[in-house]
């Protein structure tokens, strides 16, 4: 037996079907994997061998009867912060320790109507805050490329996950670039998608203005592929945009001539490590070798974009965040009087990065303070909204760094709430305008660790981002680096 | 000793009477379910799941909104209101702040003395509810079912000047409500409930004093009440220089006493901001046509036509349009009578009206319909039959499926007026009782009502009464 791992996602979904193995082999060689390895990783909360090795000779027999679902007996990881009927979703938060939703995700839920099968929940920061996944109530995620490193964040278990091979693909979510940073620092592609193009119905909300699901794994086609079967109006998303996902064709064939790739000067700033700005110019460089035109763009306002988000995000979570208060279910510290049960419920369950975006947000929401804070950002985020729409008049699409950095060390920002927010001040724009954006791998720094590039489309521009990107891949095989993993078995 | 005047502002909660709740698809109405079975992960605020808004509640909303002649922008809000409570079940209450369904608007009240009130609106808006905490042994019970419950919050700017005209309003809102079909508007059961701003200033004055905030009043009798000793109350302390704090108060319906529940110096901050779960409500022109296709001639001006169209006794018109299906009920039996309205107003307010409170139907249930009521009417006028079997008739049709026409055939109902007939049984009475001919001879005239009596007794109730009379009167005079 070959190692079913090292496959795509697609490249697994085809062999299903040919029958060159059976799901229940390939699950049982991702979960012998996530025995062996992630004690070293530590990608994921929850492991639910047993439920995925009944779901996969569940998906053997379909498969046996020739059904051709688009993910039939594949195995997929899911970020702790989406629900799964019946399985434990944390938030890798203490406060919903025991937490068991009754209800799925709508974007997972395509997925496991589309054939897929879940391995488990991956680890993330509390509640999506933070740029590293250090600030997980459980564990601490690694990169499999440096484990002394971060694997970004939020979505630092998903990302992690694949690039250590320890599922074909992911689920993570993306509010300020929870999916595009962490895909970054870990070497494989994610996309933040439109927003409003996937369903948030059972995606635990931070920012709901902001939050977004979106797919991670090792190829432009796979992410696409994700993307596709995910995307779409659900009745029980309000902001779900009723729009027609376009059927995209991402083969060899596939061309960007003629292709307008606008470069904003405004994301290759001071302070931007040189390893990151060169690899990302060589990138463009390659796409114009493939005949993508080069124009120069500007988006005026992204200094803005941290303040603004920093404002924003937090006030949404500020209200978001009440509903954790013990009364129904999650962690209850029981106090004679209830607003102490609520103060020490809250106070024991939040970490202390929760806390500190609910002071924020709750401040900027106060009474006298909400026009210089909240009313000012709306209008400033309006702005950056701006920028884009005239951006997009002039190009196809926007080429970008995802990060200022490589993967930082473990602890080197934690005690620096500042430092750890310039993390986002690349993807941070575009979650303020909604628009996609699309993180894959263009090369390495000298310590070996992967560098990532960011295309930005136009609101449900989505198919452009995927072509110019596969593109992209069919001529490089940065994406195709497999991280060397000295973990003690 | 100075005159004052009250100055008084209603804030209502109406809940709606929609299927489902605002948000989700949870049965609206609680009254008859035991506690926490009409809810789901939307109402009880569970994480990850959405709101989506229910069109029959912005439907329902701007009709009353168009009744109450407030502006309808095209485009309004939601917005998030910020508290922690342990039955409010997302920390925040799904609102609307700032840019609401509804701008403006009034409600002209009729007041008892004969002129009318204008009570404008300061404030409408649609929102959801909150649960509800039960106290127990100590322990704090909490019934999610009224979660998301849809309402509309209303609030009059100060126009009311006395607890009267307080009820007045109420009394008119809560037409309004039941006429529109927006709400039971039951007081009683929570579906409209109103909490009362008072305060007292020196008659003449402009001032707006402090004001105290009356809440926990559950009739429209108690509203009343409350108001009155809370003016008594002000006045007293006025009078006695002391300062009126603003207190929030609390009814006791058992012991008719006001109890300071909290005082209220500093405005709560409930950091309203845009609900970003939601998309604005939008109501273009084509939606709203449809929804305003639905507004009825109004209570009020329904019972103006009918003074002025009818020519109805003002007490008249006010009791047929108490409710629309009655006022509908009244007009169809004008119509189908052809006659003197007051004539029919006549027949519903004394027989129509009794047979609905006995049987407990509704107007538009009744099998007396409008044309059968008509048919009656005109067959006692055409004197087919007298009035009081005119009356058992309404019944008979209201318990079978026949017309008045066909029952009066079927019991052979109708009336004897055939002068022939009647002489007879008339000669034959007077030839059985002569000593009561005798009586009546010898001037005894109160006799008479007896030997009709006994006509219509020998008659099955058949024979024309005047007629019965006319002959008697003949023939003992003989």
């Amino acid at each position: 037996m070959g190692d079913f791992t090292n496959l795509t996602l697609i490249e697994a979904r085809d062999a299903l079907r040919q029958g060159d193995f059976s799901s229940r082999q390939l699950t049982q060689a991702y979960l012998d994997r996530i025995t062996a390895i992630d004690k070293g990783i530590k990608a994921y909360l929850t492991v639910l061998s047993d439920e995925v090795l009944q779901a996969a000779d569940e998906a053997d027999r379909r498969l046996q009867a020739g059904e051709e679902l688009p993910l039939l007996g594949v195995p997929l990881a899911i970020k702790d912060l989406l629900t799964i009927e019946g399985v434990r979703t944390t938030c890798a938060s203490r406060i919903l320790e025991n937490f068991d939703p009754a209800y799925t995700a709508t974007a997972v839920q395509r997925l496991l109507d589309a054939g897929a099968i879940v391995l488990g929940k991956t680890n993330m920061d509390e509640f999506a805050m933070g740029s590293s996944t250090e600030n997980s109530a459980y564990q601490t995620t690694h990169n499999p490329w440096d484990v002394e490193r971060v694997p970004g964040g939020t979505s630092g278990g998903s990302a992690a996950a694949v690039a250590a091979r320890l599922a074909p693909a992911a689920l993570g979510t993306d509010t300020g670039g929870s999916v595009r940073q962490p895909a970054s620092f870990c070497g494989v592609t994610g996309l933040k998608p439109t927003y409003g193009r996937i369903s948030r119905y059972g995606l635990i909300a931070f920012g709901s203005s902001l939050d977004s699901v979106g797919p991670i794994g090792h190829t432009a086609e796979d992410v696409a592929l994700l993307f596709s079967l995910m995307a779409g109006h659900d009745p029980r998303d309000a902001t779900s945009m009723d729009k027609t996902v376009p059927d995209m064709q991402l083969t060899e064939t596939n061309s960007i001539k003629g292709l307008r790739v606008g470069v904003p000067k405004e994301y290759f700033i001071k302070g931007i490590q040189p390893e990151v700005e060169s690899a990302v110019r060589a990138a463009i460089a390659e796409l114009e070798a493939q005949g993508a035109e080069i124009v120069e763009v500007s988006l005026p306002h992204t200094q803005y974009a941290v303040p603004v988000y920093y404002i924003i995000a937090p006030a949404e979570a500020s209200a978001n965040l009440a509903r954790f208060d013990g009364v129904r279910y999650g962690l209850r510290v029981e106090s004679d009087d209830y607003i102490d049960m609520f103060k020490q419920t809250r106070g024991q369950g939040f970490g202390p990065e929760v806390k500190r975006r609910i002071m924020l947000g709750t401040y900027a929401l106060s009474a006298g303070y909400y026009d210089a804070y909240y009313g000012q950002a709306q209008k400033v985020r309006r702005l950056i909204q701006d920028d884009f729409i005239q951006a997009f008049e002039q190009v196809d699409v926007i080429a970008t760094p995802v990060a200022p950095t490589t993967a930082f060390r473990i602890g080197e920002h934690s005690d620096d709430p500042l430092e750890m927010y310039l993390q986002d001040i690349f993807t941070l724009p575009g979650s303020l305008a909604g628009v996609p954006g699309l993180a894959f791998p263009v090369g390495f720094d000298e310590n070996n660790l992967p560098i990532g590039m960011q295309l930005i489309g136009p609101h449900f521009g989505e198919a452009k981002l995927f072509e110019a990107a596969h593109v992209y891949q069919q001529a490089t095989d940065w994406h195709q680096q497999q991280p060397q993993l000295n973990i003690s078995k | 000793m100075a005159e004052y005047e009250a100055v008084i502002g209603l804030e209502t909660h109406i809940q709606l009477n929609t299927a489902s709740k605002i948000f989700c698809s949870c049965k609206a109405d609680s009254w008859d379910d035991g506690p926490n079975t009409n809810i789901c992960p939307v109402c009880t605020g569970l994480p990850g799941v959405l709101p989506v808004t229910n069109k029959a509640v912005v439907e329902k909303a701007t009709l009353l909104a168009a009744a109450m002649h407030a502006d309808i922008p095209e485009e309004s809000f939601f917005d998030r209101k910020n508290y922690f409570y342990p039955d409010l079940p997302k920390g925040y209450q799904i609102s609307q702040y700032d840019m609401t369904l509804a701008n403006g608007g009034y409600l002209d009240v009729p007041m008892p003395e004969g002129e009318s009130r204008r009570v404008s609106i300061h404030k409408l808006h649609i929102e959801e509810d909150a649960g509800k905490t039960v106290h127990e042994k100590g322990r704090r019970l909490i019934d999610f079912n009224r979660c998301g419950v849809p309402l509309i919050e209303m609030v009059t700017n100060p126009d009311l000047h006395s607890a009267d005209e307080a009820a007045q309003y109420l009394i008119r809102l809560r037409q309004l409500l039941r006429w529109l079909d927006v709400s039971e508007a039951d007081m009683e059961k929570g579906h409209l409930r109103a909490d009362a701003n008072v305060s007292i200033r020196l008659k003449g004055e402009d001032v707006l004093n402090t004001k105290t905030e009356i809440k926990n009043v559950n009739s429209i009798e108690a509203v009343r009440a409350a108001i009155e000793k809370e003016i008594k109350r002000q006045t007293k302390a006025y009078e006695e220089g002391e300062r009126i704090e603003a207190w929030t108060l609390n009814w006791d319906d058992n012991t008719q006493t006001l109890h300071k529940m909290r005082s209220k110096e500093t405005e709560a901050d409930y950091r309203y901001f845009r609900e970003p779960d939601l998309l604005s409500v939008k109501i273009d022109d084509a939606w709203k046509d449809a929804i305003l296709s639905g507004l009825p001639e109004l209570p009020l001006e329904r019972r103006q036509r009918f003074m002025a169209d009818y020519e109805l006794p003002e007490y008249d018109a006010d009791i047929l349009t108490g409710e629309r299906a009655l006022s509908e009920y009244f007009e169809s039996a004008v119509k189908a009578y052809e006659g003197d309205a007051k004539r029919v107003s006549n027949w519903v307010m004394n027989d129509v009206l009794r047979i609905i409170n006995e049987t407990g139907t509704t107007p538009d249930a009744l099998k007396l319909t409008p044309d059968y009521l008509a048919e009656t009417i005109k067959l006692v006028d055409a004197n087919t039959v007298n009035t009081s079997t005119g009356k058992t008739l309404l019944e008979k049709v209201e318990n079978s499926d026949k017309s008045p026409g066909d029952i009066v055939k079927e019991e052979g109902l109708a009336q004897v007026s055939d002068t022939g007939a009647i002489r007879e049984i008339v000669e034959g009475i007077i030839a059985d009782n002569p000593d009561e001919v005798a009586k009546f001879k010898d001037g005894n005239q109160q006799l008479m009502g007896w030997f009709v009596g006994q006509v219509m007794q020998k008659t099955r109730g058949q024979a024309d009464p005047k007629v019965a009379s006319l002959l008697l009167n003949e023939l003992l005079s003989e």
